[in-house]
């Protein structure tokens, strides 16, 4: 029992993460309907500057801080730059950018920082009252952090004046350009604010994988996984498919399959989703107009 | 006009043998190493040249091709290895593995469209060195340690312009027949009633529906045939390398030959050529740079690409030769021309 729990515990600490990449994804294809296929690899570079920045002397959060900023800034113009002049093009040329996209960061990582596997401190303490058995200081602070996250995402979007016109820009790009949105600008700020989630979400998770470049490729694909279970237009549904991926990982891994097929499970559920209820747990039924 | 049709045909023919000629007698210019990555050429070419068909022709986006090519490689070592197959006998065999993996692919993709597709393969890519290394098929896979192979002996040994008939010279010319019937084919295939199928479906699936196509069934089979060419190609890598390990088949194999198709053209089956020559070298070049330019080089060019020549190399020369010859009709200014050239001006 307390070995279930255990698992359990942990993989609703992974789901945190599993979930923030899969927000970050929801929100670019909720703005332009593209995935973003170098998600992961953004966030492993992010991860990496936040690690050059703490080798060279910054505090952990000062250093947080910087890399959140330095993430937005990166995706606002990489969509400014990049991926604008082919927004209205075929899908094929856009997946063949992401790829591209994918290839870049992942080499530059390689390159900059070499391919040797580095460890990354966690902010939370080794040993703290609140850590228990069930799961470690780390499981719990991660969790907090993403919460928080979440939680000022919800506020942005549901309070402020610009969250709510990235909203409208993503319902209906027509009329929010006709009352004055700039709706450009604001897929620019989606992309700004997906980069900086999966620097969070990398920056969580680095301590538990470690760093190196293809740290985050099998979360991505957790990430993927839990965007479509949950409805890879409904936020909230990608969050809880974060969830649900996470701790079917760890108990599927820990009692059906073991550790060494955990990859071909996020695939079994992401083939599976997408033939069997492709608009996902949560997600609306998409009527198409020919 | 016939006649003249015919004349441009045999003239294609001649620089076709001539062709042949001088790839027969180019590896006994170079050292056996060059050979070898000779070899790796034409392989390629037939693994870009099956993914074109899919991605080009019919418009659906694979990443997972490389999942195809692995499957062949280790169909070709495992029969090489467990079940004492002669090498040429494993093509046919992991032709008809990767068509039947591909043909069941290609329901599930039926549902999926551009992104969808493309997550789904790419996962599939993802995760494809995980299962190689699953410890209850080990017995065949040989596990992480992979398949050690040996390469097959030439049939006949002679010396060339100072050159022996070796191993790796043997492989070229056989890996050369291969690619030259696969190219047939595809070029066979692409031209004629399936072909246009596949594009028309690539291009308005619901028109081409309307008109008789049957959606399900051409788009699986292409998914089957084009994963049937990249398998060929697994099984000739496989052979020719004389070893296949789970970590040589990762996402970025996959990545390497969307690399190619790009690069030669899309919807161009010698564009195939060019791609494949374009993945075998040009990372060696790069490698004297740096360690990871190989790959932030393959990024800028497939960004590029998309920008600056969207329909690769092979589109590029069309472009420069529809130019060209359009100036030549205007200066001829000659009658019989005029009919011919405004289709010549569309298609550019």
């Amino acid at each position: 029992m307390e070995a279930l729990l255990h698992q359990i515990f942990s993989g609703l600490a992974n789901g945190c993460i599993y979930g923030s990449v899969a927000l970050a994804l929801v929100m670019i294809y909720q703005s332009t309907h593209h995935i973003n296929f170098a998600q992961g690899e953004m966030a492993t570079f992010s991860t990496f500057i936040a690690w050059a920045l703490i080798q060279s002397g910054w505090p952990y959060w000062g250093a947080f801080a910087a890399t959140v900023a330095i993430s937005f800034a990166a995706g606002v113009a990489i969509q400014r730059i990049i991926l604008r002049p082919v927004e209205k093009a075929p899908v094929l040329t856009n997946v063949i950018v992401f790829i591209g996209l994918l290839v870049i960061f992942n080499s530059l990582a390689g390159w900059i920082f070499e391919h040797t596997i580095k460890s990354f401190p966690s902010p939370f303490p080794q040993d703290s009252a609140l850590a228990s058995v069930y799961f470690s200081a780390h499981d719990l602070g991660s969790a907090a952090v993403m919460l928080c996250v979440l939680g000022t995402l919800y506020a942005f979007f549901r309070f402020t004046k610009i969250g709510l016109g990235m909203r409208a820009a993503a319902l209906n790009p027509e009329s929010a350009r006709l009352v004055g949105i700039r709706v450009s600008w604001m897929l620019a700020l989606g992309w700004g604010l997906a980069a900086a989630i999966g620097a969070v979400a990398g920056m969580m998770v680095a301590p538990v994988v470690y760093l190196d470049p293809n740290m985050m490729s099998g979360i991505l694909l957790y990430g993927f996984a839990a965007a479509l279970l949950g409805g890879i237009d409904n936020p909230w549904g990608a969050v809880l498919g974060g969830f649900i991926v996470g701790v079917l990982e760890n108990l599927l891994g820990a009692y059906v399959i073991g550790t060494e097929l955990k990859l071909t499970v996020a695939l079994v559920l992401i083939v599976g989703t997408l033939t069997l209820r492709p608009n996902g747990l949560f997600g609306k039924a998409v009527v198409a107009r020919v | 006009m016939n006649a003249d049709a015919e004349r441009i045909d045999r003239r294609w023919l001649w620089a076709g043998a001539l062709l042949l000629v001088a790839l027969l007698v180019l590896p006994f210019l170079v050292k056996n190493y060059r050979v070898f990555q000779l070899n790796l050429v034409i392989i390629y070419a037939i693994a870009v040249l099956g993914l074109n068909i899919l991605t080009g022709y019919n418009g659906q986006i694979s990443l997972g091709h490389g999942a195809f090519y692995a499957l062949g490689a280790y169909a070709a070592a495992i029969l090489m290895d467990q079940a004492g197959w002669p090498y040429w006998a494993t093509l046919p065999a992991a032709a008809l593995a990767c068509f039947g993996l591909g043909f069941l692919m290609g329901f599930p993709a039926l549902r999926l469209g551009g992104h969808y597709l493309a997550l789904a393969t790419f996962a599939f890519a993802l995760a494809i060195p995980q299962l190689l290394k699953y410890k209850h098929i080990e017995a065949w896979t040989g596990g992480v340690q992979g398949i050690v192979l040996s390469k097959p002996e030439p049939p006949i040994s002679f010396r060339f312009l100072g050159q022996p008939f070796s191993a790796d010279r043997w492989l070229y010319v056989f890996s050369l027949a291969v690619a030259v019937v696969m190219f047939v084919l595809a070029w066979n295939l692409i031209r004629g009633r399936v072909g246009r199928a596949l594009v028309a479906i690539r291009d308005h699936p619901i028109a081409a529906t309307a008109m008789g196509i049957n959606l399900p069934m051409f788009k699986s089979l292409a998914f089957g045939v084009s994963a049937a060419f990249t398998g060929v190609a697994g099984a000739l890598g496989g052979i020719v390398v004389a070893f296949v390990a789970p970590d040589s088949f990762t996402v970025f194999l996959s990545i390497t030959f969307l690399v190619g198709v790009v690069v030669g053209g899309l919807a161009s089956i010698w564009g195939a050529l060019f791609g494949a020559v374009f993945i075998q070298f040009v990372p060696n070049l790069a490698d004297e740079i740096s360690k990871s330019a190989p790959w932030a080089i393959y990024g800028a060019f497939l960004i590029a690409f998309m920008y600056l020549l969207p329909t690769g190399v092979v589109g590029g020369l069309r472009k420069l030769a529809a130019r060209h010859r359009s100036r030549a009709d205007t200066v001829a200014d000659a009658a019989p021309h005029v009919d011919t050239s405004p289709t010549n001006r569309r298609r550019s």
